[in-house]
């Protein structure tokens, strides 16, 4: 490094002496900043529309009361005291958000860690059970969910059905507060086929040699998984986390479409469609920053939860990457 | 990177975030009414009807518009529903529509208040339209608010009780004299109730609050009460006992038909609500709280049964008013973004106060008809069974929800209680009441 930028020290040294030289140098390195950012130009207004923008204009409407055609005005932090203080539906969402962050992610994770572990040990036919169960994750969400509530119905699905005639007592799924985030996560489950593709690629990664010298050495199979594998594959359950955390704060489509098929309030009726039924279980933020904003027309609070969406994901990320040794054991 | 382009870039960033900034803050209101509504034009109407029968009754009228104004030419846009309209009110653009329409009464204050609809007043009074001598009051009170008129009724709906009448005569019930009280309906309800193990081969009366009708403010509309907000424009649910005792009768009706868990559980065996599949058609109640359009949809389904059709019961000590009941329908508007207002006004003010139209319409997709003289009309063409709701919508004391300026919100939060109180999960409903209209005062005050 210092001998490759001595001679250039050196040969800039009687350029920069005279003010013909300094100027050259100069007009030189504006050349190149200006160069630098031609290059980075088209991220940096990808940057700037896609993510700064929106950020700072975010964080100003929270400040604002604005219905999106009359002007804004200037209301301090009394949108932020409304949302925290006086929305009823802001922590019954926090709290189903966060449990579908820590729930359905550990769920998809270990499932879909679980699932490629026994399809890499599968001799003759794994090419079947890894398209069966890479298959879900195509279908359509919307679809996927209609399907789901059918299947779950309490009164006609089958799957209740059949739970009686065994004699188990049948939740109400989608219609009970208390079975509906299980019911998604069941939903979420299902369609792991991404996540198992993933860390199937990343076992398979593993270095065969550590595995033979951990049997010479007659270790446990959870030994084996805990001191060899997860050690391994440690950034791809880090990016698993990671990335589940980022979907469910963005969960919208499942819940909305079950909490509206479940409800019978499919439009045109009498009774008006609340997002969250039954009794606000399945209300995410995301769909609390859809109703203030785009129906209430409130869009101050619904910046306000959009940023406090966005510190979540933030925090949540950062937690995980400063963590991640700790989290997973390995210092990888 | 070198003091000088970094400050360039930072200046850069920092005018395109102004200016992007000064664009974000665009979509206001104005009503810019100086297009000639004798030149020829072609504007565009969205409206929310998706049913084939009923596009082709709104396209056949939108026809006889432009047949009777063939200088204006109508794009029409179907099955529009409130948030794609609210969305395209407040972006404007030359492709969104110039009038709209919308089955969603409760969003008139709100699109009033916020100015995503036109004021109409300027071409009202242009035209020297007299609207107490056109409409019925209830329904000039739903589409305005606070006294700005962004919306006129195009076509309205009222809400009876259909009842099957072979399911009355097997009970060994009257088919000719419907309860007319709120206490004669519980026990006509039980009497009809057929339990079937934990379910039922046939029920009353579906009373929980996602029954489809049987929401809030539709068993509101048979309880004598003076609307949803006093005069200070804060919540009356606490103040007025009208409210507490709707859902303590509501509440009852559930328990004596077998609770709520039950209940549910057979409701979501129901078909949709507007398919063959009704739980009416199929027998499945023998009771219904529905609009006059139901008839339509009973002949559609073919059902095997005589089907009697009633106004809604009223509280005991109110029989005076049996008769009335809820009044709802279409709302017709202006988008503010228009440049064709004048253009736009003269499809509104054809389509909801001109009889022939509004009789046309009311036969062609079987809504009541929304102006005086066409509830008068010679022409109208209806079932004998009609006439009922006819009445209904003629009744003085038949009322409509309030507007509010955040919607229907105000009613979200009292249903919410509602349905928290149907599950026995509510243990003193005069407090939650009260906590319920601060809610409302404070969610609303957070919108003005």
């Amino acid at each position: 490094m210092s001998t490759d930028t001595l001679p250039a020290k050196e040969a800039a040294a009687p350029a920069a002496a005279s003010p013909g030289g300094r100027n050259t140098l100069r007009s030189k390195r504006r050349r190149n900043a200006l160069r630098t950012l031609a290059f980075m130009s088209p991220w940096l207004i990808g940057f700037g529309f896609f993510f700064a923008y929106p950020l700072v204009s975010t964080l100003y409407f929270s400040f604002m009361r604005y219905d999106g055609l009359n002007p804004p005005t200037w209301r301090g932090v009394e949108n932020w005291t409304y949302v925290f203080s006086d929305l009823p539906k802001f922590w019954p969402a926090m709290q189903n958000t966060l449990w579908l962050a820590v729930v359905m992610v550990s769920c998809r994770v270990v499932f879909g860690l679980g699932i490629g572990m026994l399809i890499i040990k599968i001799k003759s036919g794994a090419g079947i059970f890894r398209t069966l169960f890479y298959l879900p994750y195509l279908a359509p969400p919307v679809a996927a969910t209609l399907a789901f509530v059918f299947l779950l119905n309490p009164g006609t699905g089958p799957v209740n059905s059949l739970l009686e005639a065994v004699g188990i007592p049948a939740p109400s799924w989608f219609n009970d507060a208390d079975w509906a985030k299980p019911a998604l996560t069941v939903l979420a489950v299902w369609g792991v086929g991404d996540l198992m593709v993933i860390f199937m690629a990343a076992l398979l990664d593993v270095p065969k040699e550590q595995y033979e010298a951990a049997e010479l050495d007659g270790v446990s199979a959870w030994q084996r998984f805990r001191y060899i594998t997860l050690p391994n594959i440690s950034p791809i359950v880090l990016f698993a986390v990671v990335t589940g955390i980022i979907g469910a704060m963005q969960y919208y489509t499942q819940p909305i479409v079950a909490s509206k098929v479940a409800s019978g309030v499919m439009g045109g009726s009498g009774a008006t469609f609340q997002p969250g039924y039954p009794d606000d279980s399945t209300l995410t933020l995301p769909q609390l920053v859809y109703s203030l904003g785009f129906s209430q027309f409130n869009y101050g609070a619904a910046c306000v939860v959009a940023l406090v969406l966005f510190a979540f994901s933030m925090a949540f990320t950062a937690l995980l990457m400063r963590r991640r040794g700790g989290l997973i054991g390995s210092g990888d | 990177m070198p003091v000088r382009p970094r400050r360039a870039a930072a200046a850069l960033a920092a005018t395109a975030s102004i200016a992007l900034f000064a664009s974000a803050c665009t979509g206001s209101a104005n009503n810019a009414a100086s297009d000639d509504p004798k030149a020829q034009t072609t504007i565009t109407f969205w409206h929310g009807w998706l049913d084939p029968a009923e596009v082709k009754a709104i396209t056949d009228n939108v026809a006889r518009f432009e047949k009777a104004h063939p200088n204006i030419k109508v794009k029409v846009v179907g099955g529009i529903n409130d948030d794609k309209l609210g969305q395209a009110l407040r972006a404007g653009g030359s492709n969104g529509p110039d009038v709209v329409s919308s089955f969603t009464t409760s969003n008139v204050g709100k699109f009033c208040s916020s100015g995503a609809l036109a004021d109409l007043k300027p071409f009202i009074e242009k035209d020297k339209l007299d609207l107490d001598k056109v409409f019925p009051k209830v329904l000039q009170e739903y589409t305005q608010f606070e006294g700005r008129r962004c919306s006129l009724p195009l076509l309205s709906d009222a809400y009876g009780l259909y009842y099957n009448k072979d399911a009355f005569k097997a009970a060994g019930l009257d088919p000719e004299a419907p309860p007319k009280t709120w206490s004669e309906f519980a026990k006509v309800a039980k009497t009809l109730t057929k339990p079937k193990g934990d379910s039922y081969e046939q029920l009353g009366f579906m009373p929980n609050y996602l029954g489809y009708e049987t929401v809030v403010e539709h068993y509101m509309s048979q309880w004598k009460h003076n609307g949803y907000f006093d005069a200070d424009g804060r919540s009356t649910v606490a103040k007025d006992p009208a409210f507490a005792e709707m859902m303590t009768y509501q509440k009852s009706l559930v328990d004596s038909l077998g609770g709520f868990q039950k209940l549910d559980k057979y409701r979501t065996t129901f078909g949709d609500e507007w398919g063959a599949k009704h739980p009416f058609h199929t027998g499945q109640v023998a009771m219904q709280l529905d609009g006059e359009w139901r008839l339509n949809f009973v002949k559609k389904a073919n059902v095997s049964f005589d089907v009697g059709v009633a106004p809604m019961p009223v509280a005991d000590d109110e029989i005076a008013e049996y008769g009335k009941g809820y009044l709802s329908g279409t709302i017709m508007g202006i988008a503010p973004q228009s440049k064709k207002q004048n253009a736009a006004w003269e499809l509104v003010k054809y389509m909801t106060t001109d009889t022939d139209a509004v009789v046309g319409f009311a036969n062609d997709i079987g809504n009541v008809p929304s102006t005086l003289e066409a509830l008068k009309s010679p022409n109208l063409k209806f079932d004998p069974r009609f006439k009922t709701f006819l009445e209904i919508a003629r009744h003085p004391e038949s009322t409509t929800m309030d507007g509010a300026v955040n919607g229907a919100s105000y009613q979200e939060t009292l249903s919410a209680l509602a349905h928290k109180y149907e599950k026995g999960q509510v243990p003193d409903l005069k407090k939650a009441l009260a906590d319920t209209a601060a809610q409302i005062d404070r969610d609303i005050a957070a919108t003005k």
